[in-house]
């Protein structure tokens, strides 16, 4: 039983705390599942909750009938903003900014991983965690950094759950790994209500208020990219990262599929993802595949670059390169 | 008038019976409300109650969901030649294959919805209200088949017994072409249900265009066995007669499916072992553990001895002609299908994940008491169903001796 816990807990990441400030917090995850224990009073008890099925995220009419993001009118999607606010503020008391703003003509953003560069600290894991408010318990991490043996590429072989005292180690290398946002994306395609979808600007989007958790999209990605929130997401309060974007870092609620999505809230005001940002060696770059000026397009052009898995023809714009 | 009389005898005939159905209709509801309140600590806690994890997003409810398709496809898809070719005394057997193939598709219903992480917006895949995405999504075309599938064995059935309720033939040129379609669409719902996963680029294990042909033959060898053990039950318990020779007759084309399944299985292991690639692994874990994490390798072994066991049996005609050894033969198929086609197939999948992890997973005590009690529910639509439909076609129920007990 007590195995079970731990592979209930872990796959959301808890072991790959390692060398952060971020709290390692074994013990709220075992609560969780022991929570989930079975026991025939509980069971009665429960029973009454079916009928609180339709609350199920505490929600009025207004959230149960809303349609699918991408029809809804500019009124509908402003009516939609100001009552997910006024639901955060009275479950959360903050004030949530909640944006929608759309794609900017003739972008489409690309990524560039610098990987003679990363030196596998997890810090973009954490930054990540923090401004797009990802369940503390159970652990959401978007970014996998992989450690991979020098002289091998075999993902079968990388460690995942590395814990060095110090990093980069010798006789290694480390491949940070999150959603690719890809052009021809296997996610969005299997979706069976099309609440995952491709934006005009390259990002790969979910609507959380779609999502009906079928788990489908998991199975299609091959890159790990997608995470379910297995149970009510907690975040403590004053780490909320309340300037929010509907499709973006808006805090989220159980039983519904979430991703990367290249910081959305952020990237359509012009600023970096956050991960770009807070890597300490400038291992990412960031920017618009279609301006032959940006960074990522110049990478592009004179570095040496490949993607993972190209022969699934998933074509990512999330490439990798040999920078040094 | 006709109709008011029908349902009041019916629902008479469902709430009087023997000593023995008090006691399997009380057993079945306590086992299915059992599961009914498991589930209800699922939609109120989340799916953290399972033991699914990112790394393994589908484990038991999908791999019975996808075993049942099988049964309920093979319950009709056997007996439809019973139709075509002589429509009169075989028709009885129909019946009760297409009254197994509603019970099956109630409890694939019933998974898939357990499956769900939010069924309260099961309404986004109605159609014009909600989205279903088609032609793209092979979970949406699932829902399509499915139930159109389920109208049909409810409607063929339903018309036919109504028929005989009334003590009239049935109108031929009518529900003919309802009983011709309901034949490529049997072949549909598994074969759909087999491109939800064969369609999966990023899952090696099911990414083999052999997973559709492997899932009819072995649907061939579960339904069928079902079905065997089931008339063998129903002609002991009431006056429905059933020949030895038509289930010798099932016993046979079971046979030949599980020769076909076996021969699959063959090239599958050659192609993968000969080439020896990185897709390799999923079925290295499956059969002989991976990187030291082997709990499916005691379930896929059996399944493997039982169904090898089971495929001698129905091979030789001595054994296969005698209901000793032709039941055991039965159960051991049923068995082995069921591991083959569910958790031997679904988890696999999943391991390696993409980015070569190795989790484990194995059902949490709420999975089990969820799954047990949606088994309990089909198995009481079931059981309902037959309670009305036998004494309509052993003639004990008519517009005329409605009332009398089977």
């Amino acid at each position: 039983m007590s195995r079970r816990k731990d592979d209930a807990a872990s796959p959301s990441g808890n072991d790959q705390q390692t060398g952060s400030g971020t709290a390692d917090d074994p013990k709220a995850a075992g609560g969780l599942e022991k929570k989930a224990g079975v026991s025939r009073r509980r069971f009665l008890a429960g029973t009454a909750g079916l009928f609180g099925m339709i609350t199920v995220s505490s929600c009025s009419w207004d959230e149960f009938f809303q349609q699918n993001f991408r029809r809804m009118t500019r009124e509908e999607i402003d009516q939609t903003l100001a009552r997910l606010q006024a639901q955060y503020k009275a479950k959360y008391g903050k004030d949530f900014v909640v944006g929608a703003e759309g794609p900017i003509d003739g972008t489409l953003f690309g990524y560039a991983l610098d990987i003679q560069r990363c030196i596998g600290c997890r810090r973009c894991v954490y930054a990540c965690v923090e401004e797009n408010n990802q369940s503390r318990d159970p652990q959401i991490q978007y970014i996998r950094v992989l450690r991979f043996r020098d002289g091998n590429m075999d993902f079968e072989e990388s460690d995942l759950y590395y814990d060095p005292d110090r990093v980069p180690q010798e006789g290694y290398y480390y491949l940070p790994v999150q959603c690719q946002h890809c052009e021809n994306a296997p996610c969005t395609k299997v979706c069976p209500v099309q609440a995952t979808w491709k934006e005009p600007d390259g990002i790969v989007v979910v609507d959380y208020n779609w999502c009906i958790g079928c788990r489908y999209c998991m199975a299609a990605c091959p890159y790990m990219g997608r995470w379910f929130n297995w149970a009510d997401p907690v975040i403590p309060a004053e780490e909320l990262n309340t300037r929010t974007h509907y499709l973006g870092n808006r805090p989220r609620f159980r039983n519904i599929v979430e991703k990367c999505t290249f910081c959305i809230q952020r990237v359509r005001k012009g600023r970096y993802p956050a991960c770009v940002e807070v890597c300490p060696v400038g291992a990412r770059k960031f920017g618009n595949l279609l301006d032959p000026a940006s960074e990522v397009s110049r990478i592009l052009r004179d570095k040496r670059v490949f993607r993972l898995k190209e022969e699934l023809n998933t074509q990512p714009k999330f490439y990798y390169f040999f920078g040094l | 008038m006709v109709k008011s009389a029908f349902l009041a005898s019916a629902a008479k005939r469902l709430v009087t019976g023997p000593r023995t159905y008090y006691l399997w209709v009380g057993l079945l509801l306590v086992v299915a409300l059992t599961g009914l309140a498991a589930y209800s600590r699922q939609v109120t806690t989340g799916l953290v109650v399972t033991g699914l994890t990112s790394y393994v997003p589908w484990g038991l409810y999908i791999g019975n969901f996808t075993f049942l398709v099988g049964v309920a496809a093979a319950a009709v898809l056997l007996i439809i030649p019973a139709y075509i070719y002589d429509f009169g005394p075989i028709k009885e057997i129909v019946i009760i294959g297409e009254a197994l193939a509603v019970s099956a598709l109630i409890m694939v219903l019933l998974f898939v919805t357990a499956d769900m992480g939010r069924p309260d917006r099961l309404w986004h895949l109605v159609p014009g209200w909600g989205i279903l995405n088609l032609p793209s999504s092979l979970l949406g075309w699932d829902i399509v088949v499915v139930n159109g599938y389920l109208f049909l064995n409810l409607f063929i059935p339903g018309y036919l017994l109504y028929k005989a309720y009334q003590m009239k033939e049935p109108n031929k040129s009518f529900i003919i072409p309802f009983i011709l379609l309901s034949i490529p669409w049997a072949v549909s719902i598994h074969t759909v249900t087999a491109f939800i996963y064969n369609g999966l680029a990023s899952r090696p294990f099911w990414n083999a265009s052999i997973l559709a042909p492997r899932f009819l033959a072995s649907a061939f060898c579960s339904g069928p066995a079902l079905i065997i053990l089931v008339y063998q039950i129903i002609r002991k318990y009431t006056k429905f007669h059933v020949k030895d020779e038509a289930l010798f007759t099932i016993a046979e084309i079971i046979c030949y499916a599980m020769a076909i399944n076996l021969f699959l299985l063959g090239a599958e292991f050659f192609k993968e072992l000969y080439s020896d690639t990185h897709h390799l692994s999923p079925l290295k874990y499956l059969y002989n553990g991976l990187h030291g994490k082997h709990a499916l390798v005691p379930w896929i072994r059996t399944a493997l001895c039982f169904n090898l066991i089971a495929f001698l049996i129905f091979l030789v005609p001595a054994t296969r002609k005698n209901f000793k050894t032709l039941n055991i033969a039965c159960v051991m198929i049923i068995i082995g299908i069921w591991i083959e086609k569910g958790m031997g197939l679904i988890v696999p999948g999943f391991i390696p994940a993409p980015l070569g992890e190795v989790w484990e997973y194995s059902p949490s005590p709420v999975e089990i008491l969820v799954t047990l009690g949606i088994w309990a529910t089909g198995m009481l639509v079931f059981t309902m169903i037959l309670k009305i439909i036998i004494p309509i076609e052993t003639g004990d129920f008519t517009k005329e001796g409605g009332t009398s007990s089977a």
